[in-house]
């Protein structure tokens, strides 16, 4: 397989992420496509494509759509998830650096297919670099008339709102998001009511990731079929794989779903020391780790779920043997346990007490019977907590525990920045090459 | 087939009958039909038939299968945030929340007991909750009373395997002068905080931070001052919030609970009071949800130290102008003796605190002893419209419009009425019923009251004094085309008319008649727990228990052979109200005068005692009666000076009992079993709180000085006055109509002058609310208010001092511009340095000077 530069096709031009650098590829001329097919048939050919979501969980787009009920007299929202938070996952932000009117497009034609009159951009809080890139297309597209009212003669209105977030991980949860979208704290709701009934404003709304997105334009350009020529069949397309970690040239890749990770290994340049590594994530913290014995199996779906993990947000992260597991595994606890909301049990009280516990592993001072407790605290609170942040957060030890057992029965002893040299693993490591 | 027994009552869950016993060969009997939107489903093996929509934590309830819950409560709306109540369901891979799903046709719920899944899940979360949760529980308020701690008990592992260092927080934290937070304790149910924002209207409590630093706040220059707040404490799950009233007071266990009913107003809560060695230590909401669901207000739950400060002990006889100790038999001997001399002319003001069954027995002892119909328990502003009101339509007509009724109703129209400030409940219930999206609440006020704004009313704005043309114009008939104005002849609609409608002369009449012509049901909400009682009781001149007009000669027979006295015993011209004793006592003293004049005038050497014409009125007993409370109370204390002889009988030593010639100590309500009828008409009994109390009740001692007479109130206890009552039942016979009284022409407003609007706030300076400080600091400040025209014309300044004075006195208070009416200042009746009838001495519709503070200081004006 190769690169499929779709969205990233024009990014090394210096004007990528303005509306002249946009239109000058095609940009914006799927919007008279997509209002000549009408709402329901871009539904239908979003259906037909087989687009999966991109922020994570992969569930199917165009089935999302279709769940707003239509000729309901209620309003309509699109709300773009644009809180990317997770560690290791770094795709939307240079997507919305540097192609931001693919999104601005894909935000015209969905809120068109969902009958939206309003669609909300929620950035994450600490990019305000995104945020007024976003904001320049957000104003170029308004200005060329692609958004406000009666856009291009078709009657159809649409307010687009760019919105910056304050920093929380759990506003990348979609309902968390709406209610910090409303102006609240943000905490996950109760589910039913989903967001396709009742979701901004207790009105349907779609909340869609924003490489999902960004995917629509060129689904309308080119059609069904041709997204399916990639990919598997219930994995299609491509997608932005930003590979991050101890390789030669860390980064974004869109690459066919189902390359291997060698392959995108190959990509990046290999391992900084060569070799293979030690373990990866193939879809942000989030996500069961995998080891060097997993590098030739498809970055699918399906083909991760085979074995045990998540493909996630398609973002691995790689690591070499100068990593102790144990500290790697203790900081994102440490992330999860200041990240949970504190609105259910298990993940408000289950992440402090886990992070606190490999603490003492990360210091030497662990016990084997910790080891089995810990087992037992990531099960009480994996589908136990209220939303997928504690799942997500019971996720990362017990994979760790079954791919490195020696590794933290030699925490039981011996401190982690012992076994492993802590500058080791930096990039000023003597021989790293970045 | 598990057959399991389930309560017979509450109907929400009903079991299929169990099938008849098979003849042998028989086939299968048929499954039993299920009701119209019912489900049926199985939880741990057990079937059961339930309404559609039920939560399974509710059905698992009603089946008497025990699922733990903290953030759960059944008033609030579901979160599912604590997960203490995971439960499996068949074909789901995870536990899931009994709490926030709904029952489903043929669904199989398995919980702990049956589950191993849900066991562990649940076992996990206790285990969660209880790592950081502080050992305190031997000092802990909640402790002997604590979910958390029953759970831990009952479910909880015996030690711990948590060896970090526990969460601490600086502790307590006053939410409000009432409401102190220990947040190490806190378990983030967010049942305080979902209360106050869901039931009480106001939010002041949130959840702040995150993850494991989560806890309850409140913004800094915002305290819990919610008239609802001692709820959180009760629903609190855990020892987290808890009340500065009862911190460290009292174990659980220690306590003897006894149920009773609130006597501050006349919403009729159930409450539970908790004593300890005669003391009692705290009440609680108790559970009718008929009336009060589960919460009360501050002021029921609070105050109560009144009960135990400045009791009389002894009775008290006026010994050469000084009272003195005396003993029962002397005391009675002397009341006796004067109130025999006295007789038809005596007048009775009961007050509105008396039980039912105390004011049936003032009204007995006044006319079946005294022969006297001069009996008034309205001890406030009045008028002979609402008199007529009283008798004509209230007065018997036993339970009226409901608080079910409010739930229901399309339209509710308050009529000088501020619920959240007068009848707690039923701004509770309106609020849940504007909640539910089919109730729409109007008020005829000069502005929208913090209260209105909370039930979302649409003021119909009118100045003290207009509200009649207000309510005349709703019968306009052009009317109907605003659909901003209620809609009173949809079926089920309300009118709440509140005391101070008596003060607005034609406003009565006018609400009757909109009742009457658009069908809307009327109920007339008292602000006394005692009003309604009095007045079914008979404690108002002209009327005989349950509405037996006087003036009927068939009422007068029904009852005088209920007391057994001889029909022509009982008075037949009406007596005197409030007003009329006032009105008699001016009179007696202007005859006294002028015979005095005429005896100076005669030359007469010595003034005969004798050639002195009859008095009026020659004797006032006063029960449970303040002062303060009349409407012009200066006036009130000449009036009873000036009377020659004061039976008093209180619990304590005020102004009045200073006057009286003799007082006789009774006992407070926790000191005696009674009745209250709620503003429905709802019998509100409630059992002796205090069982070592020498007290006597009203009743009982006016047994005692008409044994002293020579006479016999016949049994004086409350089970048999009950019984007399309930054997004397409603009248059925024909009522007096009411005069209709015609709208007063709006009042000439001269330079510097508004029209007086003035209500009580909640908590205020009430006497039954002394002696609770940290309740004191949550109520609300005075201040004045007018429109911002009324400032500007007046000079006035938004939250500067403003003077409002009358003839009598002034009272300066900052001002607050509100959206309302012009020309009219708005003042809190009875509050901390706005006391209107004491230092005004006028009320509602008052024309009033109102001058800047400093221009006052200044005597610029």
């Amino acid at each position: 397989m190769t690169l499929t530069p779709v969205l990233t096709a024009h990014w090394d031009e210096p004007d990528s992420y303005t509306i002249h650098g946009y239109r000058r590829h095609g940009g914006y001329e799927q919007l008279a496509t997509g209002f000549a097919m009408g709402p329901d048939a871009l539904i239908q050919l979003v259906k037909d494509s087989g687009l999966r979501g991109r922020g994570g969980a992969g569930f199917p787009t165009g089935m999302k759509w279709g769940f707003v009920p239509q000729g309901d007299g209620k309003a309509h929202y699109l709300v773009v998830n644009a809180d990317e938070s997770e560690p290791g996952a770094c795709k939307d932000i240079p997507l919305m650096l540097a192609n931001p009117h693919a999104l601005v497009e894909g935000c015209i034609l969905t809120s068109y297919a969902i009958r939206a009159n309003w669609a909300f951009i929620y950035v994450r809080g600490e990019v305000p670099h995104v945020h007024r890139r976003l904001r320049a297309a957000v104003r170029e597209a308004y200005a060329a008339g692609f958004l406000g009212t009666n856009i291009q003669g078709t009657g159809f209105d649409l307010d687009l709102v760019v919105h910056a977030g304050a920093g929380a991980y759990i506003c990348g949860e979609e309902t968390a998001l709406l209610d910090s979208l409303e102006g609240r704290r943000g905490q996950p709701r109760l589910k039913p009511p989903f967001p396709a009934v009742a979701g901004l404003y207790a009105s349907p709304t779609v909340v869609n990731n924003v490489e999902t997105i960004a995917n629509v334009p060129s689904i309308v350009r080119n059609g069904a079929d041709w997204l399916t020529q990639w990919g598997t069949q219930k994995s299609p397309g491509f997608k932005l794989m930003s590979v991050s970690g101890h390789v030669r040239r860390p980064g974004v890749y869109e690459v066919a779903l189902g390359t291997t990770m060698r392959e995108l290994l190959g990509y990046a340049g290999g391992m900084r020391h060569g070799g293979e590594p030690k373990f990866w994530l193939p879809g942000g913290s989030s996500v069961p780790m995998l080891t060097a014995e997993h590098l030739d199996l498809p970055l699918t779906y399906e083909d991760m779920a085979g074995v045990g993990t998540m493909l996630g947000t398609a973002t691995p992260m790689v690591f070499d043997d100068t990593v102790s597991v144990v500290k790697a595994i203790t900081r994102w606890l440490e992330f999860y346990k200041h990240e949970s909301c504190g609105k259910c049990t298990p993940c408000r009280e289950g992440t402090g007490w886990i992070a606190g516990t490999l603490g003492k592993f990360e210091a030497g001072r662990g016990s084997e019977a910790e080891l089995g407790m810990l087992e037992e605290l990531c099960g009480q609170i994996l589908g136990r907590s209220f939303c997928a942040l504690g799942d997500a957060a019971a996720t990362p030890f017990p994979a760790a525990l079954k791919h490195f057992r020696a590794e933290w029965l030699e925490a039981t002893h011996t401190p982690a920045d012992e076994s492993f040299d802590p500058t080791a693993a930096t990039v000023l490591a003597a021989g790293a090459t970045r | 087939m598990t057959s399991p027994t389930l309560p017979t009552t509450g109907g929400t869950v009903t079991t299929p009958p169990p099938p008849p016993p098979a003849p042998p060969g028989a086939t299968e009997p048929l499954p039993p039909a299920i009701p119209a939107d019912h489900v049926a489903m199985q939880i741990d093996g057990v079937d059961l038939v339930v309404p559609k929509g039920t939560l399974i934590i509710r059905a698992a309830e009603r089946a008497g299968i025990e699922i733990p819950r903290f953030c759960d409560h059944p008033l609030l709306e579901p979160v599912a945030a604590c997960r203490a109540c995971l439960i499996e369901i068949e074909g789901q891979p995870k536990p899931q929340p009994a709490c926030a799903i709904p029952v489903g046709d043929g669904m199989k719920v398995r919980t702990a007991q049956t589950s191993p899944m849900a066991e562990l899940a649940q076992r996990g979360v206790l285990e969660f909750l209880l790592i950081n949760h502080p050992l305190d529980c031997p000092v802990c308020d909640k402790g002997g009373e604590c979910p958390l701690q029953n759970q831990a008990m009952s479910h909880g592992p015996g030690g711990s395997r948590f060896d970090l260092p526990k969460r601490t927080f600086p502790k307590p934290v006053a939410l409000s002068t009432q409401i102190l937070l220990d947040r190490e304790r806190c378990v983030s149910c967010a049942r305080c905080t979902r209360f106050a924002d869901q039931v009480a209207g106001d939010p002041f409590i949130t959840l702040q931070q995150r993850g494991g630093r989560q806890i309850v706040g409140i913004s800094d220059d915002t305290p819990f001052n919610s008239y609802f707040s001692g709820n959180t404490v009760q629903i609190c799950p855990v020892g987290a919030l808890t009340s500065a009233a009862y911190r460290f007071r009292s174990r659980p266990f220690d306590l003897v609970s006894v149920p009773t009913t609130c006597e501050h107003c006349a919403s009729g809560c159930a409450l539970r009071t908790d004593v300890r060695r005669s003391t009692v230590m705290r009440r609680l909401a108790w559970d009718d949800p008929d009336v009060n669901a589960e919460w009360n207000c501050d002021k029921g739950r609070f105050a109560f130290p009144y009960l135990q400060r400045d009791r009389l002990g002894a009775p008290l006889v006026r010994e050469a102008g000084a009272l003195v100790e005396a003993s029962w038999p002397a005391a009675t001997r002397r009341a006796a003796a004067a109130l025999a001399e006295a007789g038809a002319r005596t007048v009775v003001l009961t007050g509105g605190r008396l039980t039912l069954e105390d004011a049936y027995a003032y009204g007995k002892f006044a006319r079946a002893v005294l022969g006297s119909d001069s009996i008034d328990f309205r001890h406030r502003a009045t008028s002979a419209e609402e008199a007529d009101l009283l008798r004509g339509v209230v007065a018997g007509a036993g339970l009226g419009v409901t608080y079910a009724d409010l739930d229901a109703a399309p339209s509710v129209l308050l009529v000088g009425f501020e619920p959240e400030e007068e009848s707690p409940i039923i701004f509770l219930r309106l609020r849940a019923a504007v909640g539910r999206g089919r109730t729409r609440v109007f008020s005829v006020a000069p502005f929208a009251s913090p209260g209105a704004a909370k039930l979302r009313a649409r003021v119909l704005a009118a100045a003290p004094g207009q509200e009649p043309g207000v309510l005349a114009a709703l019968r306009d008939p052009a009317r109907d085309a605003d659909a901003a104005l209620p809609d009173l002849s949809a079926a089920g609609s309300v009118i709440l008319l509140g005391e101070r409608a008596a003060q607005v002369p034609g406003l009565i009449t006018q609400a009757t008649e909109l009742a009457r012509t658009t069908g809307a049901r009327l109920a007339w909400v008292p602000r006394r727990a005692g009003e309604r009682g009095a007045l079914e009781a008979g404690a108002l001149p002209g009327l005989l228990p349950w509405g037996r007009p006087l003036a009927d000669p068939a009422a007068r027979e029904q009852v005088a052979t209920a007391w057994g006295v001889p029909a022509d015993a009982l008075p037949t011209e009406p007596g005197l109200d409030l007003a009329g004793l006032l009105a008699a006592v001016a009179a007696d003293e202007a005859d006294a005068a002028e015979a005095a004049a005429a005896a100076t005038g005669t030359g007469a050497a010595a003034h005969d005692p004798a050639d002195e014409p009859a008095r009026r009125v020659e004797a006032v007993i006063l029960a449970g009666v303040e002062a303060a409370d009349a409407p012009d109370p200066e006036a009130f204390l000449a009036a009873l000076r000036a009377v020659p002889f004061v039976l008093s009988l209180e619990t304590r030593a005020t102004e009045l009992t200073d006057l009286a010639d003799v007082v006789l100590p009774v006992a407070v309500v926790t000191e005696k079993s009674g009745t209250f009828l709620d503003w429905e008409g709802r019998a509100r009994p409630f059992g002796q709180v205090l069982r070592e109390t020498t007290s006597i009740t009203d009743a009982r001692a006016l047994g005692l000085v008409a044994r002293a007479m020579g006479r016999s109130l016949g049994s004086i206890e409350v089970p048999d006055l009950r019984a007399e009552l309930a054997r004397l039942g409603r009248w059925q016979g024909a009522r007096p109509p009411g005069e209709p009284v015609a709208l007063a022409p709006a009042p000439e407003l001269g330079p510097g002058r508004a029209i007086l609007a003035t209500w009580r706030h909640l908590l205020d300076e009430g006497v039954l609310q002394q002696g609770e400080q940290a309740l004191a600091g949550t109520a609300r400040p005075a201040v004045a208010r007018t429109s911002a025209t009324t400032a500007a014309a007046l000079g006035l300044v938004d939250g500067s001092p403003v003077t409002v004075r009358s003839e009598a006195g002034a009272i300066t208070v900052p001002l607050v511009v509100t959206a309302m009416v012009d020309g009219v200042v708005w003042l809190p009746g009875n509050s901390a340095g706005s006391t209107v009838h004491a230092t005004l001495r006028v009320g509602t519709g008052a024309v009033v000077g109102v001058a800047p503070a400093a221009d006052e200081a200044g005597g610029a004006r």
